[in-house]
């Protein structure tokens, strides 16, 4: 059964305060980070994109998994941010990690889920001996319109896991996976846009809420666990009120999900939320315990896995850094003309 | 005005990955890499090496008055690095606001150097940040 071999995620330092945001806009900011439990987000400087994002997870992945970068036969990245149109992220990223040319890679696109969707690819290929490993990577430079909501949560993040086979190896056995899929208009971004519109309301329940539910209630079905059979559960995380929400929904209680809920501090990585989650979820977790990770992707569809620690994540730990240690330490608090400098939104022509 | 693909694409390895040579006749490693050693002339005997990146501020300087293509970086830092595996390398330093002090603690990182215009390629390139 396949499962993973090491995991790495990144977030930049920059972030901007939902106070700073709401200034400009001359919104209430305590009624925002009530009402999204976001406090601040953070934010790409100018020469980071989800490339630069994908490639310094993946380097960290690498380095935690103690494995040979050339015995990676498969790369996916999973982004709504592609830095290009054509031309893939993940030959930037396989070149990034010296992992040689013998292997497969393209780029995935499911709005939030892409990332977990290359690793039920992987899950495949690794259990067929197609591959020995492969590496899935969500990152995402999100993008939000000035003066929108979105633009209290769309930040920049991304983690990498590798996958495989060898149950020595692995930090943690992908037990089973489902996923619950339907062609749900909630969130979208015409080819060429600059920004996603959405359907505002609309995104919460036919969305975000029916696809994570119906997922997770067949992930229950189909391995005969409930919420109390987990230790740890992580759902896709747009705002930092949605994922407590829809816990409590499937009956899991916070204690569950606090170690995987990031969203609060960094905004909504797209891409990147439930990895990222996921990652932070794994920096706590002991041998034997279980996670449950649902994810969710506009447009809409959620993956969700049930998956049990392993051994070998104690050996690991020490080359790996933590999520949680990350993401506090370096910040940088940008203002909102920086903000909208080193998002490319100022217009010179 | 656009570079070509080709000296993109031979360069990826340097680019990325700060992969340059090691003479194994004396030991001297180089960045970029050369032809020959320089200290072992026709006894050379040059292999290729990836250096992790880790090292110490050396030399540096603010730019002000920036190139066309960093026009909307300045003021930016360059500086010369001391690696901790040998050689001097110059490179673009991240500076978020601390500043930048000579015998600083610095690692490479992975980011975009610039662009070729709003349609042309895209240069990923090492840059240095602090530890």
């Amino acid at each position: 059964m396949s499962g993973i071999i090491g995991y790495g995620s990144y977030v930049p330092n920059h972030r901007i305060t939902v106070e700073e945001i709401a200034r400009v806009w001359g919104e209430d900011p305590e009624s925002i980070k009530s009402g999204l439990n976001i406090k601040e987000k953070s934010v790409p400087s100018s020469d980071e994109d989800a490339a630069t994002i994908a490639a310094e997870a993946a380097r960290k992945a690498v380095y935690h998994s103690g494995i040979d970068a050339k015995e990676i036969g498969a790369i996916y990245v999973g982004s709504e941010s592609h830095p290009y149109a054509v031309k893939p992220t993940a030959t930037i990223v396989s070149e990034a990690i010296s992992a040689g040319h013998n292997l497969t890679a393209s780029d995935l696109e499911f709005a939030c889920k892409a990332g977990t969707a290359g690793m039920q690819m992987l899950m495949g290929m690794t259990d067929s001996n197609m591959i020995k490993y492969g590496m899935t990577i969500g990152a995402d430079t999100s993008q939000g319109r000035p003066g929108d909501a979105l633009e209290y949560t769309a930040s920049a993040g991304g983690a990498a896991f590798i996958i495989g086979k060898e149950k020595k190896e692995q930090i943690a056995e992908l037990i089973t996976t489902v996923s619950y899929t339907s062609d749900t208009p909630d969130f979208w971004r015409r080819e060429g846009a600059g920004f996603p519109s959405h359907g505002g309301r609309f995104t919460g329940e036919p969305g975000y809420f029916r696809h994570i539910t119906k997922a997770t209630e067949l992930l229950f079905e189909k391995t005969g666990m409930k919420a109390n059979d987990f230790d740890y559960a992580v759902f896709h995380q747009p705002n930092g009120k949605f994922p407590i929400l829809v816990a409590k929904k499937l009956g899991f209680e916070m204690k569950q999900i606090e170690h995987g809920l990031i969203t609060p501090v960094i905004g909504n990585t797209y891409s990147g939320a439930s990895l990222i989650g996921l990652a932070a979820t794994l920096d706590h977790a002991k041998p034997g315990e279980k996670i449950l990770v649902t994810s969710f992707g506009s447009g809409a569809g959620s993956d969700s896995f049930a998956i049990e620690v392993r051994e070998a994540i104690e050996e690991k730990r020490k080359r790996s850094e933590k999520v949680h240690e990350m993401i506090s330490k370096n910040k940088v608090y940008i203002d909102y003309s920086n903000y909208l400098k080193s998002r490319g939104s100022i217009k010179k022509k | 005005m656009e570079r070509s693909s080709a000296s993109l694409w031979r360069k990826i390895n340097s680019r990325y990955n700060m992969v340059g040579n090691e003479c194994t006749n004396c030991g001297k490693t180089y960045f970029p890499p050369r032809l020959i050693c320089k200290d072992c002339g026709r006894k050379s005997k040059m292999q290729s090496k990836k250096f992790n990146g880790a090292g110490e501020v050396y030399s540096y300087s603010k730019i002000h008055v920036p190139t066309e293509a960093f026009k909307d970086s300045a003021p930016y830092t360059v500086g010369i690095i001391k690696l901790d595996e040998g050689p001097l390398v110059e490179g673009h330093i991240i500076d978020d606001g601390k500043g930048v002090n000579i015998g600083m603690r610095v690692k490479s990182a992975f980011r975009r150097m610039d662009v070729d215009g709003e349609e042309g390629l895209i240069y990923y390139h090492f840059k240095f940040v602090p530890e």
